[in-house]
């Protein structure tokens, strides 16, 4: 009787709890963009993708919960965080003309101003009422894609759906996700070398905690690999714990050796994309599809894929934080 | 308004404070922030209707998709970050003009 009861209070509460984080994502998004001071902007921009995936959790979505609070938080703040440091560095001279000029597009005031306002309230206006009625004349009760695939989920090779879907159904997907992340770096890397005023002095706690947080980051992204074969988990979001590493190992003043820098650093880079596309070649040459494996020991191959995913995932990361090509022909 | 409608709403919103955003303001890093917000929006959009409605399972293939965009979305933002450093370097200034360029 009493667990009758609690069913309709329990609802509430999650209604409440969901209008709530609703109201505090809007919230927290307005003030990130609106707010005068760059680093405030970002800090309000990691705290709202840490409740991002507070929405992904309520959502049912715990394998995007896991990428977005590792990489969406996580990574994406170090990198504003970094170029904001080395924005900073060359400002230093220009100091405060330039940070007033930073909030003049807001308070500055014209003759057409207001005109202007209300034509991008009108926009606005109108984009959001299209958006609304976009979403809610959508179909409603569609069981979209979720019968297939838990259908065909034995021969996928893994118990995870969100997995399946990315490594064996959508394989074409992850491959070309995997060719971006690496296309981004090459981008970074073509603007030449490290950016120069980028010198930090870890205090003592940060060199402390870093030798403790290391070894269980790196042990933690072995775990979300493993374990993304039937929960939620897998190589992005190990990859990205992984990069989180790399991150903490740069910004205590590591450096990889130069003598590994060249080949084996790019070789590694490659890693994923490579194992992945060789998969896919060697079925073809036994008469298959691209990217299509065999039931047998598709669970075997996701795994090996996944592990060089991993790995090349969190290097690519480490890298794109260092924001340039490390030098490896450097004489002393 | 059950649970989907109010995210699909949310992450309406957040994409239309991102445009906004990437509108009015001139500094570039505010722009990838607002890219980024917009982003945020369109995924929740996606996951919010891929979420079961009466006690099912949740479609897992726009959770797949979800977790491809915030790998592409930071790829992204990497590259945009260092070419506003560039253009910091080559101009002096990490915003755009206030009058157009002649």
């Amino acid at each position: 009787m009493e667990a009758i009861s609690l069913l309709p209070l329990m609802t509430l509460l999650q209604l409440v709890f969901d209008t709530l984080l609703g109201f505090a994502l809007l919230w927290l998004a307005w003030r990130a963009l609106a707010s005068p001071e760059l680093f405030q902007a970002i800090v309000l921009f990691i705290a709202f993708g840490l409740l991002m995936a507070l929405a992904w959790v309520r959502l049912d979505a715990p394998d995007v919960a896991l990428a977005e609070a590792a990489i969406g938080a996580g990574l994406t703040g170090a990198l504003l965080l970094a170029t904001l440091a080395r924005l900073e560095v060359k400002n230093r001279a220009k100091s405060e003309l330039e940070k007033k000029h930073e909030v003049r597009v807001i308070t500055e005031k014209s003759k057409h101003q207001t005109f202007f306002f209300l034509l991008r309230m009108l926009l606005f206006m109108v984009v959001a009422t299209g958006l609304v009625y976009a979403v809610l004349t959508l179909p409603e009760n569609t069981s979209g894609l979720a019968m297939p695939v838990l259908e065909n989920l034995e021969s996928s090779g893994v118990s995870n759906p969100v997995t399946a879907v990315l490594l064996n159904y959508r394989g074409y997907d992850t491959l070309l996700e995997l060719s971006v992340l690496l296309l981004a770096l090459l981008g970074v890397w073509s603007f030449g070398g490290i950016p120069k005023p980028y010198r930090s002095f870890p205090g003592p706690v940060l060199n402390m905690l870093s030798r403790l947080l290391i070894p269980l980051l790196i042990m933690v992204a072995g775990y979300l690999l493993w374990v993304g074969a039937h929960a939620p988990g897998g190589a992005f979001q190990g990859g990205s714990v992984l990069g989180a590493a790399g991150v903490l190992l740069l910004l205590v003043g590591w450096r990889l050796g130069t003598r590994f820098v060249g080949l084996p650093l790019r070789i590694t880079l490659v890693f994923g994309v490579g194992i992945f596309v060789s998969a896919g070649v060697v079925f073809i040459l036994l008469g298959r599809q691209f990217l299509e494996y065999p039931p047998s020991f598709a669970g075997v191959l996701i795994l090996l894929i996944e592990a060089a995913a991993t790995l090349s995932i969190g290097i690519t990361l480490a890298a794109l934080f260092l924001g340039g090509r490390p030098e490896f022909r450097r004489h002393k | 308004m059950n649970t989907v409608y109010l995210y699909t709403m949310v992450g309406v919103g957040l994409f239309t404070l991102g445009l906004y955003a990437l509108l009015i303001h001139s500094h570039l890093l505010r722009k990838i922030l607002a890219i980024n917000v917009m982003g945020s929006g369109v995924f929740l959009v996606l996951v919010a209707l891929a979420a079961p409605t009466q006690g099912a399972v949740p479609d897992p293939v726009p959770h797949a998709m979800v977790i491809t965009g915030i790998v592409v979305a930071v790829s992204a933002t990497a590259l945009a970050l260092a070419l506003v450093l560039r253009v910091r370097t080559e101009t002096g200034r990490a915003e755009l003009p206030e009058e157009p360029l002649e």
